[in-house]
């Protein structure tokens, strides 16, 4: 600090003016959302815009106690169950298709370019093949129970779209792309000589990962799961055509926008954005504990 | 000799071995993306071609959704709805990549270049993150307290007397589409570019300006090509994201501007699948067109 501080130069002219844009930038992103936060406090007169008529919890109370006849407690926990279902398996198979891209093998430039397609593909083409493809799904069942003479089950089956199938398929085609992208950057600067030194010692692959590998690369492995549960717990646009009978959370927001016309979908809408921000600061907390504990174990070696 | 061959044999046994395990290890991801994304693509492209009535797909080959789609595209006089709502959405791209292009522009450069410690930038950069983990609903609706008809910026303009009533086309219009798309997806243009800048390497520039370039010239002539790979990772993004859009323009245009990701939106609420496939299809063929154009510009394989 003191070096730099000595070798400072005076600051040009353009630097106060792209301060200055960047100050607007901030504020321009920051601003809507800071005011609805404020909103959501809104006393029980109040409207959707300011003045503000007093300062309350009224909103939030009308919240828990459900907004219209939409359940949105339910959607709330089916929101949860599903970040969470695909936070796991996104942790999953980036870390392990980011072990695989180590070296080369059959098809790995097909599958990369597949997972940047799938990012970069507009969402509502993915919705509609992946609701399509469920519907065409249970058609087939149907046939398949009436040609075996299961006319039962062909009448009762419903459908096979769902949370854990379809929707969950469709956050992963959105959360491992961006899993897989961390995992590159990660192990683009990993020093092998860790591994090589462990396998040297006698360390199984086993070993060697859990022992060596995943310690270090475990900051971005939290990372990837952050990244996998709020992406999830925002997502609409590949969620909208494949997820059947039972909405999520952010879905439900946005059907609100049109009908609600009270602060409480303020209050939903502070509440989600805790949840994330929640989730986020967990998320570095743990990160912190993990990088402090392995610096105090190498000070105690 | 001997010797040789047998070092060849050893090297090349484990080397086998490991790249079935890479293969296996990767199996999952592939798995997913085959099932959820590949096989629907390729069913939607299929459905395009089937033939539909009020309560069902029949799967039997037709070119009647394409031709739906293309309905009366023939005549010179007027413009077909097809074309008409491609031109609406070409319009917010072309608005919305220059907007970002130019705001995530000078951020970039901005944290690149005159932001001087490493622990600054990594906060600014932060700091412009945060936002983005909001849900894109959220971010949207709060824009209604200060555009609205009694909003915070109509309120300031009346009592400044600078409009004697509250202007209409703040929100609900196509300038508030653009503001939201702006607001939403200028990350996406930020990252890559501030990316690039980064691997940039100092003593160009300094070079450039010993040899008496202005600071305007710095940016055109180093900066900019050598960012170029940025901007068009970043331009990929935002294109994609626009091109199919229903969210933003169903929300901020108050479900009464028209977008391509709409008609798809409407028509799949209708059970009118093959008509939302063959749209779909045309869809991903523009995209793939202009994200093909991009790539024209600078060659991204090299480059990753």
């Amino acid at each position: 600090m003191a070096t730099s501080r000595r070798h400072r130069e005076p600051r040009p002219a353009s630097f106060y003016w792209l301060a200055l844009v960047f100050a607007l930038f901030v504020l321009f992103l920051y601003g809507p959302v800071i005011t609805i936060f404020i909103l959501s406090f809104q006393g029980p007169e109040g409207g959707l815009t300011f003045p503000m008529r007093g300062v309350s919890l009224h909103w939030f109370a009308a919240l828990r106690d459900g907004v219209g006849d939409v359940d949105i407690w339910g959607a709330f926990g089916r929101s949860v169950k599903l970040a969470i279902a695909v936070t796991v398996l996104t942790v999953l198979f980036s870390l392990s298709a980011g072990l695989a891209f180590r070296r080369r093998f059959r098809g790995d430039t097909a599958v990369f370019y597949v997972s940047v397609a799938s990012l970069i593909m507009p969402s509502i083409i993915v919705s509609l093949g992946i609701g399509l493809t469920f519907r065409l799904l249970d058609t087939l069942i149907k046939t398949v129970a009436t040609a075996w003479g299961d006319q039962a089950f062909a009448d009762d089956w419903t459908t096979s779209m769902g949370l854990f199938t379809s929707a969950l398929g469709a956050h992963l085609t959105w959360t491992l792309p961006f899993g897989l992208l961390v995992m590159f950057a990660v192990f683009n600067r990993f020093n092998p000589a860790y591994e090589e030194a462990a396998r040297d010692l006698g360390a199984s692959p086993w070993q060697s990962f859990r022992h060596v590998v995943l310690p270090i690369i475990g900051p971005s492995v939290i990372g990837v799961g952050m990244f996998g549960f709020t992406l999830s717990w925002d997502e609409i646009a590949r969620t909208s055509q494949a997820i059947g009978e039972q909405n999520t959370l952010p879905l439900e927001l946005q059907g609100l926008t049109t009908s609600v016309t009270t602060p409480v979908i303020y209050a939903l809408g502070t509440m989600t954005t805790v949840m994330s921000l929640a989730v986020m600061v967990g998320g570095l907390l743990v990160v912190r504990r993990v990088a402090r504990r392995r610096r105090t174990a190498a000070v105690g070696r | 000799m001997a010797s040789i061959d047998y070092l060849r044999q050893t090297k090349a046994a484990p080397v086998r071995h490991r790249r079935v395990s890479a293969w296996l290890q990767a199996t999952p991801l592939t798995l997913t993306f085959l099932l959820f994304f590949i096989v629907p693509l390729a069913i939607t492209l299929i459905v395009s071609f089937w033939d539909y009535n009020e309560y069902q797909i029949i799967p039997a080959f037709t070119l009647k959704n394409y031709a739906a789609v293309f309905d009366g595209c023939g005549s010179f006089t007027d413009v077909c709805v097809t074309f008409k709502t491609y031109l609406s959405t070409l319009k917010f791209c072309a608005i919305v990549w220059a907007v970002t292009l130019v705001l995530g522009f000078t951020v970039a450069y901005f944290l690149a270049f005159h932001v001087r410690t490493t622990a600054m930038q990594t906060v600014l950069f932060l700091v412009c993150t945060i936002p983005f983990w909001t849900s894109n609903v959220i971010r949207m609706i709060s824009w209604i307290p200060l555009l609205g008809r009694n909003g915070l910026v109509n309120q300031a303009l009346m009592a400044a007397h600078v409009v004697d009533h509250p202007l209409e086309w703040l929100l609900y219009s196509d300038f508030s589409v653009v503001l939201a798309f702006v607001h939403l997806y200028t990350f996406f243009m930020i990252v890559p570019i501030f990316n690039a800048m980064m691997r940039i390497d100092r003593s160009l520039l300094e070079a450039a300006r010993d040899s008496g370039a202005s600071g305007w010239q710095v940016i055109r002539e180093v900066v900019l090509p050598l960012s170029k790979t940025g901007i068009v990772i970043g331009s990929i993004f935002v294109v994609t994201i626009v091109m199919g859009d229903f969210l933003t323009v169903g929300v901020m245009g108050g479900q009464q501007i028209a977008s391509i990701g709409k008609i798809i939106q409407v028509q799949t609420g209708y059970l009118q699948f093959p008509a939302a496939a063959a749209n779909a299809i045309i869809l991903l063929a523009v995209v793939l067109m202009i994200v093909w154009a991009l790539t024209r510009i600078v060659d991204i394989r090299k480059e990753l």
